[in-house]
This record gives structure tokens, C-alpha cells and sequence, in this order.
């Protein structure tokens, strides 16, 4: 809540910026918990809901970007205000973009469901996505409470998802060497995992963006990024000497 | 001694206000009492050259009075009482050896309100050069007022009329003439208290414009009510609140970032 400008309607205009980041958060929050509920459950008109929902998401960051550049142009805010505008235009583009993965995750519900079982990999997926669910949460939370000690915790949290992701690719590889046939479904969940990812990359972005909202500069430590697929050797030896 | 401060406001002390690079200008310690009331209370601020420094604040904070100190301006005023030191150049100003013409001379004022002489356009500009014989010869005084017109950026649109008088000039050309007569002078650093408050938008876009280009050959100080304004043209901004300098620094970092939260609450409109 900002508040105590002498003009109201500058307060009116802030409060309705970080109403909407809110906001968008909330969409966000719920809809990754559909979509992997959609996965969970092979629910596919969940699915669909959850592909439906994202244009809310987009309209709330166009309703954002209006109010914020009509407070620049109109109330010139400085300082912490100042800070709040632009970092509240960065964080909703955080926002839209994880609504856009969670939206390519739904799209897959239906291929993976066609593709066959992979119990324990979606398990693992599952838990990744509810670690990114809190991590939103609390991310969102600190940014609503403007606590910079608690956007650094959620901060130093993405290496979790990052190991989750890690070993869940390994894991699939595996199948899909030992049996061709688990291809298909396999890069699908590949694909969701590294949309996890992503989510959980922005996440960490948005308490970055937290933190020099609250304290006026950005942190002095290089985030730990622990995402190695991209190292990963495609040969089934050096997959298990990894394990 | 009253003490119209209030230690909530958390100033920062005078020692650690830090120094800048190449200070043209010093103050320590500066106190201004106008009779018992108390205007200024322990300010130590450092003028760097070339710059310019605005100095902002609420109504009554004492950034006007402060800024009169710098060229002896509050020595009209009987009961207005300077202690501390102020220096210009390494030289006490307040110094009773010091004489307070040429002082004026070297550190020039420019007003809210224009005041041009009700004299022509170019007396208006040749007066200070003339009184403090600055010019040998008529030649000499013609290429001073020429260049003063052109460095406030008056001389193209007032080159074909230097005979009309001062007064029939806009308000915005009015005050450009009040700093081409300031200019003529030669001082090293100009004051200018609110120099834009009576003009409109264009009127003052040049004049911000004009003193972007004068830092070159001056140090300017002004004072502003307009937050805008300071953040737009200022290197340098000095935030005053019940006579103390509460922040001073980079102005592209207090408009940013402020160090103090009193700063904050009033360059963001939280305060009057």
C-alpha cells in the first residue's frame, strides 16, 4: 500500500500499479497450480482452461504498462516511487512471460496424456512446479511488503529448481536411450521441465527486481545459476558415471 | 541560542557532508540568525567549479537565505546575523579586508523576478563593466556587451534594437538580460535565486537550456522550488530542510536513490 503522497491521486495511481502486479501474481499463482494439476490428472479440459486463461494475464500487463506510463508522464515520480513504476513494468513482463510457459505446458497435457506413462518423472515435475508455485508466492509476497531480506531468500531458492530440472532431464535421457519409443513423451516432458525452469529463472528476476526496489541498488553477488543441461553427454555411460 | 531544529530530521552533521572535487566555493559551519530566530544551522557545503548546484527545499528552509550568504547579499539585512566561514577561492569572504562590490562582482546574482534597469539594452549590460572600469575604450565595452548578449543567448534576437529599453523586452528575455548584465562582469559563479518562477515553459526551457551551456565558463548555484527543474539542469543538489542540509550529492543519484528519508518524502511529494 503506498500512501502519505499530499496529491491522492498519485497514491490512487501507485496503489493501482501494485494492485495489478498483484493481481497478475494471483493469475499466475493459480494458473501454474491448474496447469500441473491438468498434467497430474491428464485433465485436458483443465488443460484448456488453463490455455484460455492466459489472455487475462496479457490484459492485465497492457492494463499496467497504460497506468504506468501515464504516471511517468503526468506525476514524474523519483525515488522509491520512481523505482516502483519501472521495476512493476519489469516484474509484469516477468509475470506475462511465466503465463506464457505455463500456457505451453498446458498445450503439451494432451500429447504427454496420448504418449503414455511416466509416473515418477511427472512426480518430479509435480515437485518442481510446486517448489516455482511457492517461490512465486513468496516473491510476490515481498514484493507486496517491499522486504528485501525475504525477495533475497527467494532469490538464493532458484538453484533448487535448477537441480530438480537437472536431474529430471538426465532421468529422461535415460529412457529415451534405452528405448526409442519413449521419445515422444519424453521431450515432451523435457520441454515442460525446462518451461519450469524458465518460470523459476524469472522468479528469482522478479526478487532481484524486489530487492532494488526496496533498497536502491541491485545486489552485489552473481545469482548461483546450477542449470547444467546444457552440458549433459549424450551417451549412456556418462549418464549413469553422472548419476 | 534558539534552536528552531528539530533532531528528527536526522541532518547529516557538518563534518560529514563530504567534500567535492575542485570546490570553487567552501562553507563551514555556517550559521544565519535573523534577530533571534535562527535561519541556517551548522551548514557545511562544498561548490564544485564548472558545476551546477541547485538547492532545494520547502518554503522557509533557508536555501534563499543560505544562497545570500555566498555573496554577501545578507549584509543589507540589519538583524541578519553570519557566523562560520565561507570561502571563495581558498579566501574568507566574510573577511573585513574584503571588498564587497568587487566580491559582487566576482560572484554575480540573478533574481526571481527580472529587474532590468529602466535604462536601454545595452546600458543595461555595459553598466557594471563601466562602473567597475572593466573597458579602455568604447570598442572594448561594445565587444563586452556583445558577448555577454551572446553567452545568455539574447544577442541575435535583440542585435538590431541595443537602443530600445530593457523593459520592453518579454519576461523570459528580461531574465536573460539580467544574466547578460551579470555576465559582464566576469564573475566566476552565479547565484540564481528561483531565475525561472515568473516564466512560462519555453521561456524557462531556455533559460535551462542557457545555463547547461554557461557552466562552461561559470559555477552556478540556484535555488529552485521546481524538483523537475533541479533534477533536470544540476550535477550537484543540496536538499535543505528547517536550516540544515539534510542530504548533498549527485543529483542523478537523489532523484534515484536518496541516502535520507526525509529526502525521499519530499523530492516524491510525501511532504510540503
Amino acid at each position: 500500500m503506498v500512501d502519505k503522497h499530499i496529491v491522492s491521486a498519485f497514491n490512487n495511481d501507485l496503489n493501482q500499479i501494485d494492485s495489478l502486479v498483484l493481481e497478475m501474481g494471483g493469475l499466475v499463482e493459480q494458473q501454474l497450480q491448474n496447469a500441473t494439476l491438468a498434467l497430474q490428472k491428464e485433465d485436458r479440459a483443465l488443460a484448456k482452461q488453463v490455455m484460455q486463461g492466459d489472455s487475462r494475464i496479457n490484459a492485465l500487463e497492457a492494463e499496467l504498462n497504460d497506468v504506468a506510463i501515464k504516471v511517468l508522464a503526468l506525476r514524474q515520480p523519483v525515488a522509491v516511487d520512481l523505482r516502483m513504476v519501472v521495476m512493476s513494468l519489469k516484474i509484469a513482463r516477468h509475470l506475462e512471460r511465466i503465463g506464457d510457459y505455463i500456457k505451453n505446458t498446458a498445450r503439451r497435457t494432451n500429447t504427454i496424456a496420448k504418449a503414455g506413462a511416466f509416473t515418477g518423472s511427472i512426480d518430479t515435475l509435480v515437485r518442481m512446479s510446486e517448489l516455482v508455485q511457492k517461490l512465486t508466492h513468496d516473491a510476490l509476497n515481498a514484493y507486496s511488503n517491499r522486504d528485501a531480506d525475504a525477495a533475497q531468500i527467494v532469490r538464493d531458492s532458484d538453484k533448487h529448481v535448477d537441480h530438480m530440472n537437472n536431474s529430471l532431464v538426465r532421468e529422461l535421457l535415460t529412457y529415451m536411450m534405452e528405448d526409442a519409443g519413449n521419445i515422444g513423451g519424453a521431450m515432451h516432458l523435457i520441454f515442460i521441465a525446462k518451461n519450469i525452469e524458465r518460470m523459476g529463472d524469472h522468479v528469482a528476476d522478479i526478487a532481484n527486481e524486489t530487492i532494488y526496489l526496496v533498497n536502491g541498488s541491485w545486489p552485489d553477488d552473481k545469482r548461483e545459476k546450477e542449470d547444467n543441461t546444457s552440458k549433459m553427454i549424450l551417451d549412456i555411460d556418462s549418464l549413469n558415471a553422472d548419476i | 541560542m534558539t534552536n528552531a531544529i528539530d533532531i528528527e530530521t536526522k541532518a547529516v552533521d557538518a563534518e560529514v557532508v563530504k567534500a567535492v572535487e575542485r570546490p570553487i566555493m567552501s562553507a563551514k559551519n555556517v550559521d544565519v540568525f535573523y534577530g533571534k530566530k535562527q535561519a541556517i544551522d551548522n551548514v557545511s557545503l562544498d561548490i564544485p567549479e564548472n558545476q551546477i548546484t541547485a538547492l532545494i527545499g520547502p518554503s522557509g528552509c533557508g536555501k534563499s537565505t543560505f544562497l545570500r550568504c555566498f555573496n554577501r547579499m545578507n549584509d543589507t539585512i540589519d538583524s541578519c546575523k553570519v557566523s562560520g566561514k565561507i570561502e571563495f577561492s581558498g579566501q574568507d569572504i566574510y573577511s573585513p579586508k574584503v571588498d564587497v562590490v568587487a566580491l559582487r562582482a566576482r560572484i554575480g546574482m540573478v533574481f526571481q523576478k527580472a529587474n532590468p534597469f529602466p535604462k536601454s539594452i545595452f546600458e543595461n549590460v555595459a553598466y557594471g563593466p563601466r562602473i567597475h572600469d572593466l573597458a579602455k575604450s568604447k570598442d572594448e565595452l561594445d565587444d563586452i556587451v556583445v558577448t555577454s548578449l551572446k553567452r545568455a543567448g539574447l544577442y541575435d534576437e535583440v542585435s538590431d534594437r541595443l537602443d530600445d529599453p530593457g523593459t520592453s523586452l518579454s519576461g523570459g528575455q528580461q531574465q536573460r538580460l539580467c544574466i547578460a548584465r551579470a555576465i559582464a562582469v566576469d564573475p566566476q559563479i552565479i547565484l540564481m535565486d528561483e531565475p525561472c518562477s515568473a516564466l512560462d515553459p519555453i521561456a524557462t526551457a531556455i533559460i535551462e537550456d542557457l545555463m547547461d551551456s554557461m557552466k562552461r565558463h561559470y559555477t552556478i548555484v540556484i535555488v529552485t522550488h521546481s524538483m523537475a527543474q533541479a533534477a533536470r539542469i544540476s550535477q550537484k543538489t543540496a536538499f535543505f530542510h528547517l536550516g540544515k542540509v539534510i542530504e548533498y550529492g549527485e543529483t542523478d543519484k537523489m532523484f534515484t536513490t536518496p541516502d535520507n528519508e526525509l529526502t525521499q518524502n519530499y523530492i516524491s511529494g510525501r511532504i510540503g
